[in-house]
């Protein structure tokens, strides 16, 4: 309602207020009414696949504050988030390069159009820059390219880039970027090899 | 198809993306494109004779009155009394198909979508319909207060973020000059030019599936590639979609079908 009065809005002064309000929670009734349709638009889809139109607490609010949250909530997202990282047991934290660039280049998986057994992809180079020799890459997310040399290879920049990989928000509350591991959408092993592309010495990312 | 495969080959990124406009260029020629035969196609369907009332959709009103179709979809969707609802172009030509010809839709929506060998009515009379709406500017003037509503739910869902990679709308369309791999994204978040390029362009020729598609199938697409399950056909939240993407397109031209990669 509040971009609707935006658009209406003539004076600068009140349009930004208005911009400024349509980050703020949406009202409780107006969330009643779009769960209604949300239901209603998926009113025939599989039970199994239904389940996907739950949202958790996270996506609900990065959804109302159009992915701006305030401080405070940003900061109650990031715990959340943080709490729900699983690191390797073995202490391994990198697989195999040669893996990792399949995923990476990957957009498969999990679609209504895929086999339910469909191998999935992180498809990271959708939204970053990688290896510099792939020319097909996005600008979403920031240049990845040669990740592992920018941040020494250390141990420390490993498990900070494992936990990014798990979970995004855990660092960027409403990031873009999708939290591959509390979904459940790349398993340990992928996100291990992905991991492995951008900090193997060998791997093209850090040539 | 041959033009596509060079694209790949050992251009700069910024190369490749004058490439695809070259491309998008080349291609958009009317007397080229094969969605007019999908307004020929249906031309023919809006004026046959079917359903129990055995009578053609030329009594159906798109919003500025029975059989009107001049700049018609250029002010859709819209509120119809009528049906005391907001309706897209496709949601309101299945009510017309239902209670003006009595006609049973499930054949329709069986063939919603084109495949090889295998036509779809609402393509065609989409394609038909928008074409007729072709030069004007689209004309949403939320004067309803359901349209408001209508508005106001398409922007929640633009942002409701979900499944199993945390996507919204918001997520591709929200940045000015993104791309995704090397495909420019709209930034369909504000009014202007990204906004009415795209709306504007809609029904099109995709080169890519060798088919006419509408926005009903580009949304049910984005659903796809957002690990959601297939939204229902002509359902009112896909409408709002519509309504509030449409809206930021306010003012801007309609050169329809176009074609695209």
């Amino acid at each position: 309602m509040a971009a609707v009065l935006a658009l209406g809005a003539v004076f600068a002064g009140v349009a930004s207020i208005a911009a400024q309000d349509s980050k703020s929670v949406a009202p409780a009734e107006s969330n009643e009414r779009l769960n209604a349709t949300v239901q209603e638009m998926w009113a025939h889809a599989d039970p199994e696949w239904k389940k996907r139109l739950q949202q958790d607490e996270t996506q609900l609010l990065c959804s109302r504050f159009r992915n701006e949250p305030p401080e405070d909530v940003a900061a109650s997202i990031r715990a959340r988030e943080l709490a729900t990282i699983v690191y390797p047991k073995d202490g391994n934290y990198l697989g195999d390069w040669k893996e990792g660039e399949k995923i990476a280049q990957s957009g498969r998986g999990g679609q209504f159009s895929d086999a339910p057994d469909a191998a999935r992809g992180g498809n990271c180079y959708a939204c970053h820059e990688m290896a510099k020799t792939e020319m097909s890459f996005g600008s979403l997310g920031p240049s990845l390219a040669e990740y592992g040399k920018n941040h020494n290879f250390t141990a420390e920049a490993t498990k900070e880039t494992f936990a990014k990989l798990y979970n995004s928000q855990a660092s960027f509350a409403c990031s873009n970027m999708p939290r591959f591991g509390v979904h459940g959408f790349l398993s340990e092993q992928q996100i291990k090899d992905v991991l492995a592309y951008l900090f193997d010495p060998k791997s093209p990312v850090n040539k | 198809m041959l033009v596509l495969s060079c694209l790949g080959a050992g251009l700069s990124s910024a190369d490749s993306g004058d490439e695809i406009q070259r491309y998008r260029e080349m291609i958009n020629d009317p007397m080229a494109n094969p969605a007019f035969l999908n307004v020929d196609r249906g031309e023919a369907l809006w004026a046959l004779a079917r359903g129990t009332k055995n009578v053609s959709l030329e009594t159906c009103d798109l919003g500025k009155g029975p059989g009107v179709l001049e700049g018609a979809y250029a002010e859709l969707p819209r509120y119809f009394a009528d049906a005391d609802q907001v309706m897209d172009l496709e949601q309101r030509l299945l009510w017309c198909m239902k209670n003006v010809q009595g006609l049973d839709t499930a054949d329709v929506l069986s063939r919603k979508f084109s495949a090889p060998a295998v036509t779809s009515d609402m393509e065609d009379l989409v394609a038909y319909i928008a074409n007729k709406s072709s030069g004007k500017t689209f004309h949403i003037p939320l004067d309803h207060p359901q349209e408001k509503q209508a508005y106001a739910l398409g922007e929640e869902l633009f942002y409701r973020r979900g499944s199993l990679l945390d996507f919204s709308c918001a997520t591709c369309h929200s940045a000015d000059g993104a791309k995704i791999r090397t495909t420019q994204l709209p930034n369909l978040s504000k009014p202007g030019k990204d906004a009415s390029d795209t709306m504007g362009s809609w029904p099109t020729y995709r080169v890519s599936q060798s088919q006419t598609r509408t926005m009903q199938n580009r949304l049910w697409d984005c659903y796809r590639q957002m690990r959601m399950p297939p939204p229902e056909y002509g359902s009112a939240g896909l409408t709002a979609l519509m309504m509030y993407l449409t809206k930021q397109a306010d003012g801007g031209p309609i050169n329809v079908p176009s074609i695209k990669r």
